[in-house]
């Protein structure tokens, strides 16, 4: 039974782990192996999840006050469990009047489209990373932009007004996210000039500073727009629980409800991992070259596996932490700050980036300053490069842009109401004193 | 400004891949996104300013057309640029010339219209400016992808501003007419410019037109075995032209036009009937003559393998003209509107102007472009004194609104005649001179065939004359029916001045733009046939003794 | 392998292709148009024009298709009505119509050559990576690329014209 056996043979990067050279053998290249990472990181991020749940209910319980879950196993601990086994067991209801194929596929196209992009994050160094696409990123947006389908599809089929209104916020919302979320990222494209992942991480090892200090600005319009993108709070208008009892997914229940809530969480994993990969350095952290030459290749990817899932928790607790602090967005503040706020400063962040960029390139490039030098192949800054580009970051182009924005946005609405008041008042007033008709 | 058009003037001293070739388009580009700023920054109701900016824009272009031609081209010289996706020649600067023109004098015409629509807004402006941007492109573009985009980029601009006036229901009803239509239209031109980029594995015209000839050959062996891709070649080029015949509006593709000409606001209509009609005609000169001069006569089969020759453009397009001018003369006798009557009349005018192509020697190509010229200005002549009698609570687009005009304005109701005459075809003005070449061109082919087109022509512009004559005996012999007076706002009286004086000045001499025009019609790879002379040698018809022996 | 996920994702498209026209409830037509798209640009991979398979999903999957459904379910669109032909005779001059296209098809289908896959890792042949696209977007086509842009400001322009109510 030589095909049998043959399935058995580990790929490059097991093989690397023992020292053994078989030969490439098609099904165990492509269908076997693969089909282990699968299931081995499905089943670790579906623990996460099921647990990142369990630990928003803790902080805000912690942010409230209160004790949180504590009656399952020690301090609730088992409580995902016991939340996934009632859900499953729980009674499917698809209303009468629902369209009832889109009603079911619905969820599915959600927690499918997001839990897709986990193939392509690179979730530490050498054989943790799944595959390495040299399109990564384009493809991390390609198939997160899918997911809107599944939230419009269920609010739509529902067949309920609750349901429908948080559709029509969710695909309004999240399209408009989206195109922030990509003009922010340019900008460390501009440093990393890659689309891989793992060519990002590397880029970023290469040059010794995560992008978050070249690209203050775009970092701050990712994380905005993330939260946007995941419909978290304080932008989370599709399923206001106020207003709309629970958005899209009002009419769902039981497992089908619960892969909506996978989804979610999912998608926040998946925003975090961007972030961390592209702005926070991805799994490196200084120090790790020394830790491989010294511990092994085991120890080394182990850590920064562990770095990479650090950097993800601390972000992951900025999310929860926006959640239970921040009152919610009314619907036209939400899209003013997209349209009118982050799309507009994430132009100009990559006019800008770029603009540094090229003066900073040496005189023979066609710039001035000549702090990046080309090395190995990549054009790397150096000691002053690195000055520059954080100054540039922090102290030109954070204020430039928001300079620009406030003066272009300087009669539409204010989010911070004393201010939007005291704006209305003082141009009626400028309108009596040039006798002008007061009212819109 | 003055920096950018400076650069137009380095020209002499920099290589092939410069942002100097396109320096008009650059300029009218930066206006009209002035335009839009200055639009925001001006407050309601006064925003006039705007029309004055982006009439120095069209100024300013003009002025960098120039350092174009007299550093370029004046000798017939012409310049690639973009990696081969333009050209700078005589031919894509008179038509620029002509666009500009054009928009200039439309942008005069539109100002106290707008006011009286109470649509005054910076936007009208600046979509014109982007449309001129395209038609630009169009001129001088020798690619089919830069063609198509720029073709869209004047066809969209053109189709929002049909729709400006979006509380009348005609101009919401042409938009989207003209919208449907032009879009369906787009994607015919599209196939069939894909099916010949399959063909040759090329979007440059040059590669295209050189690539051909091999491949129309009967016995095209590509793969090692004989094909006979003519069919496809023809499909693919009849294809194109129906899309471009749609852009004009040459019957059968026609039916758009009435409407979107009526429905749309008088300034616009001024606009499309003139401008988008010459841009639409620079891109068909460019796609046939410099794309495809090699399908112009037959396909040639083969006698011995028993394989057709199949005919080529030529014959489509003689035919489509012969049919675009009869119709487009003979619906326009019963019109009552004037701007319906008038798009029908530009219909027809689009059949004579295909006749320079058709003919296909240096005087038809002068005709063509000269014909474009003339039209420009006295179809936006025609349009203005309309513009003219859109007063309060007059839409002014009535064969009534003319009656009794001498009575009220007698200088406007002169200038329409003028125009209306030339529009006719009538000695002394410019009309009489673009046809003379048209239709000379025609009988200088000897070709029998075209000699009948040209005589048909003959007849029915005689025919035209008689819904022209009804316009003047409106205007001179129908009593007054309504008393309200007529006013020209002096935008108006500058730019139907200007017309004006343009179209008897070319009427009597027409000497420079003759100049000028013949060196656009001797642009380089603006391909000249002899259908006499071929014909001659292949001895499939006797030569008539006496005819034109070409040039 | 190659061959096996060609015919899955052709087959795939093609249903999906006829599905959009055969749905009578234009939600269902959108759909089926995601999954044609989708089908799509797996095919784009397989020709290793990645560039071009992510920018269609991020394109059209992600944002124009969703404004599709949005608009559908804003206008709550019926299922399509049983549709009344006011032109008969336009139902006959279609089927020679179609036939003539299909004609075409196999007249194309029968010359070509059947082509080679790329090589995966040849990349002369890669037109649809992220390098060759950039690259000739900012060489050979840099021309058609910024009148293009020219082309969708003037669009933005005319869709807020044409959007804005009377008087703002």
């Amino acid at each position: 039974m030589p095909e049998i056996l043959a399935l058995l043979i580990a790929p490059d990067w097991v093989r690397s782990l023992t020292g053994e050279r078989p030969p490439n053998v098609f099904w165990a290249e492509y269908i076997v192996w693969p089909l282990i990472q699968i299931v081995i990181v499905l089943f670790v991020v579906l623990t996460v999840v099921a647990y990142l749940v369990y630990f928003e209910r803790k902080i805000s319980a912690f942010i409230q006050a209160r004790l949180g879950p504590m009656r399952v196993g020690p301090w609730g601990i088992l409580q995902p469990a016991a939340d996934g086994l009632k859900l499953l067991l729980k009674e499917d209801i698809i209303p009468i009047k629902a369209d009832k194929l889109v009603f079911s596929i619905a969820p599915i196209i959600s927690v499918v489209s997001t839990l897709v992009v986990l193939a392509v994050i690179p979730w530490g160094a050498a054989w943790a990373t799944i595959a390495n696409v040299n399109i990564g990123l384009l493809f991390v947006l390609a198939v997160s932009s899918v997911s809107v389908l599944g939230l419009v599809l269920a609010g739509w089929s529902s067949n309920s007004k609750y349901s429908l209104l948080g559709a029509l916020r969710s695909s309004a919302q999240m399209v408009s996210y989206e195109v922030g979320m990509g003009l922010s990222i340019i900008g460390a494209l501009i440093f990393a000039r890659t689309l891989s992942l793992s060519g990002i991480v590397e880029a970023q090892r290469a040059d010794g500073l995560p992008y978050f200090l070249f690209q203050p600005l775009g970092f701050l319009i990712y994380l905005i727009s993330a939260l946007g993108e995941t419909n978290r709070a304080p932008f989370d208008l599709p399923e206001a629980e106020s207003e709309l009892v629970a958005g899209y997914h009002t009419e769902y229940s039981g497992f089908r409800w619960a892969l909506f809530f996978m989804a979610e969480y999912t998608a926040m994993l998946v925003t975090s991992a961007v972030a961390v990969t592209v702005f926070l350095g991805g799994w490196y952290f200084p120090g790790l070259d020394w830790i491989k030459s010294n511990w092994g290749p085991n120890i080394y990817v182990l850590l920064s596996v562990a770095a990479f899932a650090g950097k993800i928790a601390v972000l992951i607790y900025a999310y929860m932490w926006f959640r239970w602090t921040w009152p919610r967005y009314r619907y036209d503040q939400l899209m003013e700050l997209g349209w009118k706020w982050l799309i507009p400063a994430g132009l100009a962040n990559v006019v800008l980036t770029g603009v540094w960029y090229v003066l900073a390139l040496p005189e023979a490039q066609g710039g001035v300053f000549g702090f990046v030098k080309q090395t190995a192949g990549r054009y790397v800054p150096t000691g002053y490069g690195k000055i520059y580009f954080i100054l540039t970051g922090f102290i030109i182009t954070i204020p430039l842009s928001w300079a620009l924005l406030a003066t272009i946005n300087r009669r539409s609405r204010d989010f911070n109401l004393h201010d939007q008041r005291q704006l209305q008042i003082k141009l009626r007033s400028e309108r009596i004193k040039r006798n002008e008709p007061v009212a819109e | 400004m003055l920096a950018l058009i400076q650069a137009t003037n380095d020209l002499k001293t920099i290589g092939d891949q410069v942002v100097q070739l396109i320096m008009p388009e650059v300029i009218l580009t930066l206006f009209a996104c002035a335009a839009l700023v200055l639009d925001v920054m001006l407050p309601r109701g006064r925003k006039r300013p705007v029309a004055w900016l982006s009439l120095a824009g069209v100024g300013f272009a003009l002025v960098s057309l120039g350092f174009l031609y007299f550093n370029i081209t004046s000798e017939g010289k012409s310049r690639l640029g973009f990696f081969n996706m333009i050209v700078i020649d005589n031919y894509a600067v008179v038509f620029k010339l002509i666009f500009l023109i054009g928009a200039g004098l439309s942008i005069l015409l539109s100002i106290r219209y707008l006011d009286e629509e109470g649509e005054q807004r910076g936007e009208y402006y600046s979509l014109i400016l982007f449309s001129v941007v395209g038609m630009m492109f169009m001129a001088s573009g020798v690619d089919l992808l830069t063609l198509f985009i720029s073709l869209e980029l004047m066809a969209i601009s053109v189709y929002i501003l049909v729709g400006y006036t979006k509380r009348d229901r005609r101009s919401n009803e042409a938009s989207m007419k003209y919208f449907l239509l032009g879009a369906f239209s787009s994607g015919v031109l599209l196939y069939g410019i894909s099916m010949i980029y399959g063909l040759t594995g090329s979007t440059n015209l040059a590669n295209i037109a050189k690539a051909l000839p091999i491949i129309i050959s009967p016995a095209y062996e590509p793969l090692g075995q004989t094909v006979d891709l003519r069919y496809l070649v023809l499909m693919s080029m009849i294809l194109m032209a129906a899309g471009m015949f749609f852009k004009v509006a040459a019957v059968p593709f026609h039916m758009w036009a009435p409407d979107a000409y009526e429905g749309a606001p008088t300034s616009t209509t001024a606009f499309m009937s003139v401008a988008v009609k010459a841009a639409s005609f620079a891109m068909f000169g460019r796609l046939f003559l410099y794309g495809l001069p090699d399908l112009r006569d037959t396909l040639a089969g083969n006698a011995d393998k028993n394989i057709p020759g199949l005919p080529g453009w030529a014959v489509l397009l003689g035919v489509i003209a012969a049919i675009t001018i009869v119709w487009g003369n003979l619906a326009a006798l019963t019109q009552n509107n004037t701007k319906r009557l008038l798009a029908y009349s530009s219909i027809s005018h689009a059949g004579y102007t295909m006749l320079g192509l058709i003919a296909a020697n240096e005087t038809g190509y002068t005709g063509f472009i000269l014909y474009l010229f003339i039209y420009t200005l006295m179809n936006l002549g025609v349009f203005g004194c309309i513009i003219a009698l859109r007063r309060h609570g007059i839409q002014g687009d009535r064969m009534e609104d003319l009656n009794g005009l001498m009575k009220k304005a007698p200088w406007l109701t002169v200038m329409m005649t003028i125009f209306l005459l030339s529009l006719g075809g009538i000695p002394p003005t410019a009309g009489f001179i673009g046809k003379l070449y048209l239709f000379a061109g025609l009988i200088e082919t000897g070709n029998p065939w075209l000699v009948r087109l040209a005589i048909l022509a003959v007849l029915m512009s005689a025919v035209s004359l008689y819904y022209y004559i009804r316009f003047i005996r409106a205007m001179y012999i129908e009593p007054e029916t309504e008393m309200q007076p007529v006013k020209l706002a002096p935008s108006l009286q500058t730019a139907l001045a200007v017309a004006v004086l343009l179209v008897m000045l070319i009427g009597v001499y027409p000497q420079p733009l003759l100049r000028l025009t013949q060196k656009a019609a001797q642009a380089q790879g603006l391909k000249t046939h002899d259908y006499d002379q071929k014909k001659a040698d292949e001895g499939e018809i006797e030569r008539p003794p006496g005819a034109g022996t070409g040039r | 392998m190659e061959k096996a996920l060609f015919i899955i994702f052709a087959v795939v498209s093609v249903a999906a292709a006829l599905n959009i026209l055969l749905q009578r409830n234009p939600l269902y037509s959108a759909l089926s148009l995601v999954g044609t798209l989708i089908a799509l640009s797996a095919l784009y991979v397989m020709l290793r024009a990645q560039f071009i398979a992510a920018i269609q999903i991020v394109v059209y999957a992600g944002a124009i298709m969703v404004l599709f459904v949005f608009v559908i379910m804003l206008l709550n669109a019926p299922k399509e009505a049983p549709y009344i032909e006011k032109h008969k005779a336009l139902r006959f001059l279609a089927i020679p119509f179609a036939g003539l296209l299909i004609a075409e098809a196999f007249y194309v289908i029968r010359l070509v050559k059947p082509i080679q896959m790329p090589a995966s890792d040849d990349s002369a042949q890669a037109v649809g990576t992220t390098l060759s696209v950039g690259t000739k977007l900012f060489t050979d086509y840099l021309l058609p690329f910024e009148v293009t842009s020219v082309l969708i400001l003037m669009a933005i322009v005319g869709a807020m014209v044409l959007a804005r109510r009377g008087e703002d």
